[in-house]
């Protein structure tokens, strides 16, 4: 019994094993730090060049904005669910947040790509980059007129729609659900003695949320937020769809980037068995696996605080 | 959660401006996912809604995928689904008698827990390698239905085992001492009492898991989804077509990318049919589970 206890153990044993086996190779053949800190992600030319940092920055750039949406959103869906909605809204809400969490990655992908980047660069880079400049140029006032506009007319053109910003706007969709359902289960499990007690004293019902409700909950609302992070980053249809495929270093939201789960996805059925770039794509694979694996430890460990906390608390 | 305590009853008398800012902030964003979920419903369905016929989801695809239907690609999504299924719920479901019966807690117990938890939160497309390494490779499978499925069971296991736990767990404690009272092993009342009450949580669990694993992209990519076959695949060893990979490579890889929208969104209607109408079937069952429990 105790053997196939230990399944789980073994499998994710494993998957270690033969990552870190097969990302051995381009680690001590081209040097651990050059292959993470390189700056030429160049796997197919001759000679091959394979500095994983661009697709590194790509991940973390995604993530980051990702991160800036999607965790307000996701809290305030948990916070409106757990606290605010009555009865039926709840029953309703609830099941739609759970379709959501397993609705298909690719079609979101597929969303993004024939919707949302034809529009930032069809319609919206031509209001936000031309029509809006001229508009502030002409106000001849001193800041709108000459810095906002320069940086309009500069940063807000969108030569293409598929980019960090669109490949986030996606993710956002991914992790709400994720964020929300944890973060959920974390606010229900306040007791509702704390909320009895903060009403008595004559709180009203955002002040008894902000100040009573959320600081009990805040390491499971944590825990969601990593796990939220940690979807986000592994999160490969999305990502391979819409952030546009250039392996170079992102330097603002409306470039393209190459996410790591990316790169493996795109090139893995082109990468001949047992070469360089083979290797090197279980590269890119064992860092994402090092980093989730690493989110995973976090929030285990604070979860586990977290109920500890719980248990002596209870009412 | 605190519906007792009416807001009419706690609410300051005077208009505060802050509580109702707050409040109407977080009942507008707290609808931000179902908005998106139905944007994208009614955009996909508007689409394909005239692409689905009885000859799109029953015909082969011809001419270079222009044209025809997603049979096989249906087909494909149903093997690999259903053979994940067969393989990941025996082993889902003992360890989660194992963890709900028979653990001792710590070190092992704690470990199995870990590995679990970490296990779950590995991205898909890592699993996706790993079913590269081990199945197709070492154990020589190939590009092919069963390697896919393999994959698609590590990737799905953390989740089965969780639901299947709560399951068991959520059986009285009452109906174990009856059944242990009467003189039952412990294997025995396993079988014959916990196994039977906990049935209906881990079918439902279970659908779920096959809805989530249906829509799986990256694990199938290097390990069993091909580009086209030509019928339905004859042996575990053959690569199969499947309908996130479908949608995938006509939408980015093929030459056709815009002759063949209609038949992209075509299947993606039918992936989120699938995949929502499972979701919606494990959803009202465990409604109905909560519903009937007399105990």
């Amino acid at each position: 019994m105790s053997l196939i206890g230990l399944f789980s153990v073994i499998i994710l044993i494993l998957i270690g094993f033969f990552l870190f086996k097969e990302a051995f190779q381009i680690f001590y053949k081209a040097g651990a730090l050059k292959v993470i800190f390189g700056k030429a992600w160049y796997p197919t030319s001759d000679p091959p060049s394979f500095g994983m940092f661009p697709l590194i920055m790509g991940t973390l750039s995604v993530t980051v904005l990702t991160a800036v949406i999607a965790i307000p959103l996701g809290l305030a869906t948990a916070i409106y669910i757990a606290e605010v909605a009555n009865y039926r809204v709840k029953e309703f809400l609830k099941p739609l947040i759970e379709m959501l969490a397993s609705f298909p990655s690719v079609v979101l992908g597929f969303f993004g790509m024939v919707i949302i980047a034809p529009i930032l660069s069809n319609w919206l880079s031509p209001v936000l980059s031309e029509k809006l400049p001229a508009l502030l140029r002409d106000t001849n006032l001193p800041f709108l007129s000459t810095t906002l506009a320069d940086f309009c007319y500069n940063k807000l053109f969108i030569s293409s729609g598929l980019n960090i910003f669109t490949a986030s706007l996606m993710l956002t969709v991914r992790a709400i659900p994720v964020i929300a359902s944890i973060a959920e289960d974390a606010l229900t499990a306040v007791p509702r003695t704390y909320r009895e007690a903060s009403y008595s004293l004559g709180a009203g019902k955002w002040e008894t949320i902000w100040k009573v409700v959320i600081p009990a909950a805040v390491s499971g609302l944590s825990v969601a937020v990593i796990l939220g992070i940690g979807t986000i980053i592994g999160e490969t249809m999305i990502v391979l769809m819409v952030a546009g495929g250039a392996a170079v270093v992102p330097h603002w939201i409306f470039d393209p980037a190459r996410p790591m789960p990316a790169a493996i996805a795109a090139e893995m059925a082109e990468a001949p068995y047992k070469s360089l770039h083979y290797h090197a794509l279980f590269g890119v694979g064992a860092i994402l696996f090092i980093f989730t694996f690493a989110l995973s430890l976090i929030s285990d460990f604070i979860s586990k605080k977290y109920r500890a906390v719980r248990i002596g608390e209870k009412v | 959660m605190n519906e007792h305590v009416p807001f009419e009853l706690v609410r300051k008398k005077r208009f505060n401006f802050k509580e109702n800012f707050f409040l109407s902030l977080i009942r507008t964003l707290g609808f931000t996912g179902a908005v998106i979920l139905f944007v994208i419903l009614v955009f996909v369905a508007y689409n394909g809604v005239h692409v689905l016929s009885w000859d799109f989801i029953t015909q082969p695809p011809v001419d270079a995928m222009t044209k025809g239907g997603i049979f096989p690609v249906i087909v494909g999504t149903v093997f690999l689904t259903l053979l994940c299924m067969i393989v990941v719920i025996p082993i889902g479901v003992t360890t989660a008698i194992f963890l709900a019966e028979y653990a001792k807690p710590g070190m092992l117990l704690n470990m199995v827990r870990m590995s679990i938890y970490t296990l779950a939160g590995v991205p898909s497309v890592v699993f996706g390698l790993f079913g590269l390494a081990v199945f197709v490779v070492v154990l020589n499978f190939g590009m092919s239905l069963l390697a896919g499925s393999l994959t698609l069971a590590v990737m799905i296991l953390p989740y089965i085992i969780s639901t299947s736990e709560e399951a068991i767990k959520a059986v009285p404690y009452s109906f174990k001492e009856a059944s242990l009272a009467c003189g039952a092993t412990k294997w025995q009342t396993i079988r014959r009492v916990i196994l039977p009450t906990a049935m209906p949580g881990i079918l439902t669990g279970s659908i779920l898991g096959t809805a989530k694993v249906s829509g799986e992209t990256a694990p199938i990519m290097f390990t069993a989804a091909a580009f086209f076959t030509p019928g339905i695949p004859r042996s575990l060893f053959e690569p199969v077509m499947a309908l996130p990979y479908h949608i995938y490579v006509l939408a980015t890889a093929g030459t056709f990318i815009e002759e063949t929208r209609p038949i992209q969104y075509g299947t993606a209607l039918t992936l989120i049919v699938l995949v929502l109408g499972m979701n919606l079937l494990g959803i009202i069952l465990r409604a109905r589970q909560r519903g009937r429990k007399a105990w």
